[in-house]
């Protein structure tokens, strides 16, 4: 081995990469495997914070030709307006395709029926997974990290799914060096995972260093919320409040985007990038335990999720 | 985490570390001490974990519970698969591999190894180096990880005395070494009740060295690169063909292994056409130099045939290309492989057809055994063999470069990944270079 003889311990040498630099070179390294191995890629854009920094790394990793990708956002029909603002600005301004998978078509048509408790986001498999199809889309990007969940701790960054969508923990290639494996059968995809790696601080400060800009929710507004299993929820027409809930204004901000009915908000006076850093790295939640009800279903809800073909 | 600004977040570099051992060892109670320790888990993770331990009436929290992410873990109370960990210290941002340390988890093992810059390898104190401690500093070694931690741990259970740790720590660095591992580390720890993981122990007078964690802190994260072969597998070719960008063309890749200044003579793989290198873009900024893992684009002088699977070196240090191959493999796959087994090889970019022509041995890390001709590889298996290509990839050895050394074996009918593959010799020699006699190491 040549390594490391020359360098003092406990010193950097000035080849060490900061780890935002790190991060950044092995997305956008997975980024281009993808462009280079598959016929047909697509990237799933929430305009969550995850997927927008997806975006931004895959507009640098092609520069100056623009992105070989097109857009894919599943639409649950409980958008938060400024979302939605922002995805429509977004693909204007980089002449982007976007295609949208509606979970109210779905419910119109009777495919699909509404939950009791009014939320969506496990709805969103069937259209996510029959647009695939559809489409013929080969890869499919998704903004997952290993660090939000336990389940997606095991996720690959190449992640194998069948002609159903589904993933099974036991079927996944171990992955070594950066030698991804894309091959699938016709009629299968792959979920790619360019962000594995990342944690929720590392994405705010790549979000900082790089001037990304993000839909305004994600900072400090006041808002009409009312609370529900513990978490401050947007009033809507999505239903609620209910019975005995009340709405009141606040200080919040959402450190998760997903449907409105079940993502909720913290309170929260960060009202700049680096707040929103300093509160995240002062934070003892974890954001999907603060903000997302859908995962507090069970110990597996995510997995179970997962396995169907959820992102 | 209370007064960490901004920017010192940020000027924090990466070192990627794999952990294998049983629970027997410890190995969950480090991780979760680690974690824990350093405020990397957070309120609501741990109220789950103490909500699942009470309900299967243990009294402590099951600090393993944090990794084993799927239901089967869960239920097994088993780590089945590689477990990534993300936590970070003002110092540095860690990315931990977590395996398991059995033998049956050996592929898991390689895996986490395989981008590791560091290895923490437990052994009991009380039982010292035994042959699962073998297996995972050959792992280490196989895998050329630079940096080997030896992790003595349940020093409290043996009253925290030196001449125990030293005779392991003097056992383990012998073998290692032989093995040709560069860099040992042993510390004296208790995970259990905390002793040298995050803080210095209070029972250990006579230890003078670094707790487990201001080691992952200061360990070297990169190496000189000027020693290094420098290597760019083309991933992509960029180009626009726009209105601005009328001709440019731009060859994207994550630099393999050493680094490119603008001016450098190149030459293309399997080619062999040269050029010059006429500028460097990092991601939208033009540089004079970028170096490994660095994600670029080149701008090449001649606008020579340069496609996906192509490798840039430079003119005067280019590896031979061939079409036969001799590696180290881990089997990684449930069906066997096979001499006479037709597959696919990924070796940087390229995939190309090859075929299995022999297996010539298999070896037991326990006790680095050799065995001639075993026919077939199962899964776990450590071997030898003989690959041919249908086409010639410009291969270095492992021992040279990680990246441009390294290969995967895939079956052709389902895609399946079969084989990870070293090429080369299996281990480094002990002695940096002692004569011309190549063959009196640990080869095999």
């Amino acid at each position: 081995m040549t390594t490391v003889a020359t360098v003092e311990e406990g010193t950097d040498s000035p080849y060490a990469l900061s780890h935002l630099d790190a991060l950044e070179s092995e997305a956008v390294h997975i980024l281009r495997e993808v462009a280079g191995e598959f016929e047909k890629p697509v990237i799933l854009f929430s305009g969550g914070k995850d997927s927008i920094v997806m975006l931004h790394l895959a507009l640098k990793a092609f520069a100056p030709a623009p992105v070989p990708f097109a857009l894919l956002h599943v639409d649950t029909g409980h958008n938060f307006p400024e979302v939605l603002d922002y995805r429509d600005r977004t693909v204007a301004k980089h002449g982007l395709r976007l295609h949208v998978a509606s979970v109210q078509d779905y419910i119109d048509r009777g495919v699909l029926k509404e939950r009791p408790d009014g939320t969506r986001n496990p709805l969103q498999t069937v259209p996510l997974t029959d647009t695939i199809r559809e489409q013929g889309f080969d890869a499919v990007f998704g903004g997952g990290r290993r660090d939000e969940e336990k389940a997606r701790a095991k996720e690959r960054v190449f992640s194998l799914r069948d002609e159903f969508s589904q993933w099974d923990p036991r079927r996944q290639r171990p992955e070594l060096w950066n030698l991804y494996n894309g091959r699938h059968a016709p009629g299968e995809h792959v979920r790619v995972f360019p962000l594995s790696n990342w944690t929720e601080l590392d994405v705010w400060q790549y979000i900082a260093r790089e001037n990304i800009e993000l839909p305004q929710i994600y900072y400090a507004h006041e808002r009409e919320v009312f609370k529900r299993a513990g978490m401050w929820l947007t009033a809507g027409e999505w239903g609620g409040p209910k019975d005995g809930e009340t709405v009141e204004k606040r200080l919040v901000r959402y450190r998760t985007v997903g449907d409105m009915s079940c993502t909720g908000a913290v309170d929260s006076d960060a009202d700049t990038i680096e707040k929103v850093i300093t509160e995240i790295a002062a934070s003892r939640l974890t954001e999907r335990g603060a903000t997302r009800a859908d995962d507090k279903l069970s110990e597996a809800a995510m997995e179970d999720r997962k396995r169907e073909g959820y992102f | 985490m209370s007064t960490i600004t901004t920017e010192e977040l940020s000027a924090t570099t990466l070192l990627r570390f794999a952990t294998a051992g049983s629970v027997d060892d410890g190995k969950s109670t480090l991780v979760g001490r680690l974690l824990h320790d350093s405020k990397s888990v957070l309120a609501d993770q741990l109220e789950a974990v103490e909500r699942v331990s009470a309900g299967r009436g243990q009294d402590t929290p099951d600090l393993a519970l944090l990794t084993d992410g799927l239901r089967a873990e869960r239920e097994q109370g088993i780590t089945i698969d590689v477990a990534y960990r993300y936590f970070a210290t003002p110092r540095r941002r860690f990315i931990l591999a977590d395996t398991p340390g059995h033998v049956q988890y050996t592929r898991n093992m390689v895996t986490g190894a395989s981008t590791a810059e560091l290895t923490v390898i437990l052994v009991d104190a009380r039982n010292g180096v035994v042959e699962q401690t073998r297996r995972h500093a050959a792992i280490a070694a196989l895998l050329r990880v630079p940096h080997v931690v030896l992790a003595v741990n349940k020093m409290d259970l043996v009253d925290y005395r030196e001449p125990v740790f030293a005779a392991i720590a003097e056992e383990f660095t012998a073998y290692a070494t032989e093995l040709g591992v560069p860099e040992v580390t042993a510390i004296p720890i208790s995970a259990l009740v905390g002793d040298n993981v995050v803080e210095p122990s209070a029972h250990m007078d006579w230890y003078g060295g670094p707790t487990v964690l201001e080691h992952l802190e200061t360990v070297p994260v990169s190496h000189d690169l000027t020693r290094c072969h420098a290597r760019l597998p083309v991933q992509y070719v960029i180009r626009p063909q726009s209105p601005e960008h009328p001709d440019y063309r731009g060859y994207a890749g994550q630099i393999a292994a050493g680094a490119f200044r603008v001016g450098d003579e190149i030459t293309v793989l399997p080619s062999g056409r040269s050029t010059t290198v006429t500028g460097i873009d990092l991601l939208g900024e033009p540089v004079d130099v970028a170096w490994t893992p660095q994600s670029v684009t080149l701008l090449l002088a001649d606008d020579i045939d340069i496609s996906r699977g192509d490798l840039i070196v430079p003119a005067e240090d280019a590896p031979a290309t061939t079409q036969d191959l001799e590696a180290t493999v881990c089997h990684v796959a449930d069906e066997p492989l096979t001499v006479g087994h037709r597959v696919l090889i990924k070796h940087g970019t390229r995939t190309v057809k090859a075929i299995v022509k022999d297996i010539p041995s298999r070896l037991t890390l326990d006790d680095l055994s050799l065995h001639p001709h075993p026919g077939r590889l199962t899964a776990n298996d450590i071997g030898r063999v003989v690959i041919r290509t249908a086409e010639p990839l410009p291969a270095d050895t492992y021992a040279d470069s990680r990246r441009t050394g390294s290969f995967i074996l895939i079956d052709p009918s389902d895609g399946t990944t079969l084989t990870a593959g070293m090429v080369g010799e299996s281990f480094a020699s002990p002695d940096p270079v002692d004569d011309e006699t190549d063959d009196d190491g640990w080869d095999f």
